[in-house]
């Protein structure tokens, strides 16, 4: 049984109606997408400002209500009405540490509220529980009684992540977890995401625009583009062997230490405008592969072999 | 709290609001208690007393009644009658605008929709109305002014609190398990109380006046009861003939509303926390230069930052931001400047062409030489002559960057007009050329957009243009690319490169991405709280980095096409540069410190173009 | 650009049926009979009895309301009964007077206000800054009608320069050179609090807008330092100076009332005071709703304004 399933689910964002005429269709942020992830995984999600990644991680966790399709976590579908049942299986990471803490509450307060509300812990149950965890994100305890402003990044990322295990979820959802630190900052923390999911058995969903990051702590990617699963694969041969044209490009854009700069693209071509999307392949304008078939119509993910799929008309062979 | 009040006390037009709003409260509360006369006794033979006159230190009004009895009693009235409303207006207001703000949608929609249509009222027909229909009276006024600025709240409180409900901390909360009410009680009225605190302290003040108007009109207290506005309408019959009934009433309100202004505009500027940092000072056109040791002598780069020093003075703390830095680069080179947030990268950048705000910046030593002319501490006129013209920038965010109410045509034509006399129309067809230069698509339709119309590759496209506008010979690009997607990155990159080859521009990229670096620079030096730790050629630097910290930044950095590992990590935090360790900055993260590191100044050592500034050096350089 | 005016001009329509239902309601908080309320001292029995027709107060309130609008809609505002004529008259012939006097210190307080907000900002912490800030200070704290009688006392009893009060001269008046004479006093009083008020706004909202990254691109490109304060800045600025404007015009059109009285201009406020004082109610009812829609209208035209400004603005 996977830990989390996702079918056909969904996201449109209705736009005002203007005062004549009837209402515009609205923004497809997440256009139907499935996908599972099995106990113990990892799973990476990637792609660039506009995919729908960050609405796609808001509905998981049940901040945003889907427009259409299902969540299930190990088995049941997930249930928006009671919010302490559903915290108590998944959790979020944010991405920026200092805005997701309440300026005003001190971090004993901010760790006591998912204990209280979600377990109903007693006092003395909560204090030690606190201790546990802050030893396992490598905090000190004498933190718990400071205000948020007075934590840099890297640390204010670990509180975030402890008030996120203070739940006892399953899965944690991080929504570009490391984006906001320095890269010295980064390797800590993703170093220690590592070994909480050791410790603790979780499942994580891994947000993030940065390959090489995704690629380090990934079991398998997901790459998003315009709202749209374009391809899905294993960590370790999607970047090198991708069959998607769009996963090609990121993989060729990202600048490497040793390779000469070469621009993949050399007209100034970006996403197509979401108000008016066309009706094919959303990355046909960009794709040097697409033909008349991809612009009108759009592909569907198939199985391209090696536990990989993607949906593309005209696939890369290796 | 303390701090508040510390804060508050600071500032000495707050001080003396606070002493004489002080003293008013403490004379009006002890009222009661004073030999007085009754406000209310008339003794029609001495009306119209003078001031100082027997009996009557401030006089008698039309009825021969004691002024200065008739004030306090007055004042006391005004008081508690303004503060009322002030508080019943904070509350009820605040509590629509937060329900409004945090909830949304069709409860904002609503709420907000009759907020509009009371405030589409100048106040006072709201007020007039409200009393004409309730009958003049003091509590009638109290309940008209109340009424009229609740509006003022809700919409005020609102748009604090929908932007605080869009923050993360709110969903976090909603994720712990809390409830909706839990939520605003614990998590936003925390937050917006700071607010209504400072609308309530920067309004008492008007109502006061309002109400006083009202009275002043005659619809709010009746006689005899008096408060300062009844004064002031009872006496304006007899201005011309004994204008000292007319004055005393009016002075005191005076006072009272000046003292309640001026510790509002203290307790806004405490509570303020962009107020706290001197955020909100004016930067001035160049950055300060305060130097003190000795000017550099000239060398013949093109461009020469030479020991420069950059320090930011807030309050009594030194942040030494940028502490001797020198770099230097030729005609057609690209020269990496990298570093982690706070190294000093972009100050160093921005310190060049004085761009470093002031207050609170300022250079406090070293020199930066244009072809060997010293541009630091040149006149203003000089310094704008050389900006843009000469040495151009490129910044991080495009969208933040441009002017958001000029066309980019616009925008490009003022940067070739600031420094040439040409025509409008040979600007916009330089313009037009720019950025076909830049490869943006229909160049003469797009030079009429303004910035919010384009993506943010165009924009930073755009942006290149106007660094290139006036074909400088140094191009400053500060973190040109971090706000940028990956893809658009690589265009952008690939687009800089072809641009300095061909022109043979000199520039400095100053990024956090090593990556970048590699594909784009020719040397490249490393920066660490606030000092070059290590520099060299790109392929020297980045393949056998000399300075431990180099090495391990390295390690750190995830490399696409590495698979699935565990990643090396630095312990610890970079220093903060107010207070900064003797010896090197980086000892106390660095696994090879010794002693000696932390004992004196490292100096930066060894054969151009390398050089480490490391006394147990990974490579010898 | 005609389509944005037209749609705000549609907008508007809720916005006075929400003033017309707010005022109608308010009136209806009237205790007592209401036809002897509104009569008072005019209250005969044939007076009680053609009112109660006239406004169909037997009928009850919501069909009250849609006569009362449609009457209003035919430009039937009602009959004052303390003058004796037609509401609609009376408000448009004070409404001139209000609107002469509000206009120009409307005009002043604008200019003055930005003008002194800009140098403020432009130099901050220094001489003129702190001058402007301290005489702002006491323009914001003074009530108008005080410095109105202070004003009457200097230049007119004191001085002689000017005129005590009214709005032309009794004898030989009533030209423009002797409307400005008359004019002079009252529109600067009543302009004081306002003009401080945009200053400080102004003041704030060009520090606010001179730390922002594209002042310092404008800098970084060469652009000279009168060019960035006067176009860059100020224009940048005067996006969130100018809804200020329409706030600021509701707070002097209300000030208008104590400077009216204190100068014995015919004005509209002066006019309500009475019919308040007076209990002439279907005056206040009428005035305040014509004053309160010519205000909407008023603030659409800032509304357009700003979009001529602003291209984020969606027109």
């Amino acid at each position: 049984m996977p830990a989390l399933k996702v079918e056909n689910l969904a996201k449109t964002f209705p736009l005002k109606k203007p005062l004549f005429g009837p209402a515009p269709p609205g923004v497809r942020a997440v256009r139907p997408m499935s996908f599972k992830v099995e106990t113990g995984e990892t799973l990476g999600v990637v792609g660039e400002s506009g995919c729908g990644k960050s609405t796609l991680a808001r509905m998981l966790v049940g901040l945003l209500e889907p427009s259409e399709g299902r969540i299930e976590i190990e088995g049941r579908a997930l249930d928006n009405a009671d919010p302490a049942e559903f915290g108590k299986l998944i959790q979020y990471v944010f991405q920026d540490p200092q805005s997701s803490l309440n300026p005003r509450k001190t971090i004993r307060q901010v760790m006591e509220a998912p204990l209280k509300r979600l377990h109903g812990l007693g006092r003395t149950k909560r204090d030690s529980r606190i201790s546990e965890i802050f030893a396992s994100v490598n905090l000190r305890e004498e933190f718990l009684d400071r205000y948020p402003h007075e934590f840099s990044g890297g640390q204010a990322q670990r509180i975030g992540i402890a008030r996120a295990l203070a739940a006892s979820p399953r899965i944690i959802i991080l929504d570009e977890p490391v984006s906001a630190l320095d890269v010295s900052v980064q390797a800590q923390v993703l170093n220690l995401l590592a070994g909480l999911k050791a410790q603790f058995g979780l499942t994580y969903l891994f947000i993030t625009h940065d390959l090489a990051v995704v690629e380090a702590v990934s079991d398998r990617i997901v790459v998003l583009y315009f709202g749209a699963v374009v391809e899905i694969g294993r960590a370790e041969s999607i970047f090198a062997n991708p069959r998607h044209p769009y996963t090609k490009l990121l993989a060729d854009s990202a600048p490497v230490v040793g390779r000469p700069l070469t621009a993949p693209e050399q007209r100034g071509s970006e996403l197509p405008d979401p108000l008016n999307p066309p009706p094919g392949c959303a990355f046909a304008g960009r794709c040097p592969r697409a033909t008349d078939l991809c612009r009108a119509q759009v592909p569907e993910l198939k199985d391209m072999g090696e536990d990989q799929l993607a949906a593309c008309h005209h696939p890369l062979q290796d | 709290m303390r701090a508040f009040l510390k804060l508050l006390f600071r500032n000495g037009l707050a001080a003396m609001g606070a002493v004489v709003l002080a003293a008013i409260l403490i004379l009006v509360l002890i009222t009661p208690l004073l030999p007085l006369q009754n406000p209310d006794s008339t003794a029609t033979a001495d009306r119209f007393q003078k001031p100082f006159s027997e009996g009557h230190p401030l006089g008698t009004d039309h009825l021969g009644r004691d002024l200065l009895s008739r004030l306090l009693h007055g004042t006391r009235l005004s008081l508690a009658v303004g503060i009322a409303a002030a508080l019943i207006a904070a509350t009820i207001g605040s509590a629509i605008g937060i329900i409004a703000g945090y909830f949304g949608g069709r409860t904002d929609n609503i709420i907000m929709r009759g907020v509009d249509m009371l405030m589409a009222f100048p106040y006072i027909l709201l007020a007039l109305a409200i009393v004409a229909a309730l009958g003049p009276g003091l509590m009638n006024a109290l309940i008209a002014v109340a009424a009229v600025n609740v509006p003022f709240f809700a919409r005020n409180i609102r748009g604090i609190t929908v932007g605080l409900a869009g923050r993360e901390f709110i969903d976090a909360a909603r994720l712990a398990g809390m409830g909706h009410t839990r939520i605003i009680l614990t998590e936003l009225l925390p937050n917006v109380l700071p607010v209504i605190i400072i609308a309530m302290s920067t309004t008492v003040g008007w109502m006061i006046l309002e109400t006083a108007g009202l009275s002043f009109l005659g619809l709010g207290s009746q006689p005899p009861q008096a408060d300062l506005g009844s004064m002031l309408g009872e006496a304006r019959s007899a201005l011309i003939s004994h204008p000292h009934t007319s004055v005393v009433p009016g002075i005191m309100i005076f006072l009272i509303v000046m003292s309640i202004n001026l510790l509002g505009d203290g307790v806004r500027d405490a509570l303020d926390p962009r107020l706290r940092s001197g955020a909100l000072s004016r930067a001035s056109a160049t950055t300060l230069v305060d130097r003190k040791s000795d000017i550099p002598a000239a060398t013949d780069d093109l461009l020469a930052i030479q020991e420069l020093e950059t320090q930011f003075h807030v309050g009594k703390r030194n942040y030494r931001a940028v502490g001797g830095v020198s770099l230097a680069v030729k005609p057609g080179e690209c020269l990496g400047v990298i570093g982690e947030s706070g190294s000093g990268k972009s100050v160093t950048a921005l310190s060049v062409m004085g761009l470093v705000a002031s207050p609170p910046g300022v250079i406090t030593g070293g020199a930066v030489r244009f072809q060997g002319e010293d541009l630091i501490g040149t006149p203003y006129e000089t310094l704008r002559q050389k900006r843009g013209d000469r040495v151009a920038y490129i910044f991080q965010d495009p969208l933040s960057t441009m002017h958001p109410l000029y066309r980019v045509g616009q925008q490009l034509a003022e940067a070739i007009r600031s420094h040439h006399r040409i025509s409008k129309v040979d600007a916009r067809a330089r313009a037009i050329q720019l950025l076909k230069d830049v490869r943006i698509p229909n160049a003469e339709s797009r030079v009429d957009n303004f910035p919010h119309e384009m993506s943010g590759g165009m924009r930073q496209r755009v942006g290149i243009a106007m660094a290139l506008a006036n074909e400088p010979e140094v191009i400053i690009a500060d973190e040109p690319t971090t706000a940028l997607d990956v893809t658009v990155q690589a265009q952008i990159l690939s687009l800089l490169d072809d641009l300095r080859r061909d022109r043979g521009l000199a520039i400095i990229f100053i990024t956090h991405d090593f990556g970048v670096v590699a594909q784009l620079c020719d040397r490249v030096a490393v920066m660490y709280a606030g000092r070059i730790v290590e520099e060299g050629p790109t392929q020297a630097v980045l393949g056998a980095p000399a300075h431990p910290y180099t090495k391990r930044l390295i390690a750190c950095v995830p490399e696409l096409g590495g698979g699935r590992r565990e990643l090396a990590a630095i312990p610890g935090l970079p220093p903060v540069v107010d207070d900064l360790p003797p010896g090197c900055a980086f000892a106390t993260r660095c696994d090879k410190a010794q002693e000696a590191c932390q004992a004196g100044d490292v100096a930066l050592k060894g054969a151009a173009p390398r050089a480490v500034r490391c006394l147990y050096p990974e490579e010898a350089v | 650009m005609g389509g944005y005016i037209l749609k705000r001009l549609i907008s508007a329509i809720p916005v006075l049926l929400g003033i017309t239902i707010i005022v109608f309601l308010i009136m209806s908080l009237i205790p007592g009979d209401p036809a002897t309320a509104i009569l008072g001292s005019y209250a005969t029995p044939d007076n009680v009895e053609k009112l109660n027709r006239d406004l169909g107060l037997d009928k009850p309130m919501v069909q009250r309301y849609f006569i009362w609008l449609s009457n209003m809609l035919t430009g039937d505002f009602g009959r004052s009964y303390s003058l004796n004529r037609p509401v609609i008259d009376e408000v448009m012939e004070r409404f001139n007077a209000t609107l002469i006097l509000a206009g120009t210190a409307f005009a002043l307080c604008s200019l003055l206000g930005i003008l002194a907000g800009v140098v403020s900002a432009a130099r901050q912490y220094g001489i003129a800054d702190k001058a402007i800030t301290f005489v702002v200070l006491i323009g914001i704290s003074v009530p108008s009608f005080f410095l109105g009688m202070m004003m009457i006392l200097a230049f007119a009893v004191n001085l002689r320069w000017l005129p005590v009060s009214g709005m032309f001269a009794i004898y030989g008046g009533g030209d423009v050179p002797d409307l400005l004479h008359h004019l002079i006093m009252p529109a600067l009083a009543l302009a004081a609090v306002a003009t401080g008020v945009i200053a400080r706004l102004s003041r704030s909202a060009m520090l606010e807008v001179l730390r922002q990254d594209y002042i310092r691109t404008a800098r970084a490109k060469g652009v000279p330092e009168r060019r960035v304060i006067m176009g860059h800045a100020l224009r940048a600025a005067m996006v969130s100076i100018i809804p200020v404007l329409g706030i600021q015009a509701g707070f002097v059109l209300s000030g208008a009332v104590y400077i009216e009285i204190v100068f014995q201009w015919p004005g509209v406020g002066r006019m309500l005071v009475d019919a308040i004082l007076k209990r002439d109610l279907l005056l206040v009812q009428g005035g305040v709703v014509f004053v309160a829609a010519c205000y909407v209208l008023f603030n659409i035209a800032v509304d357009v304004t700003q979009s001529l400004l602003d291209p984020r603005i969606k027109t």
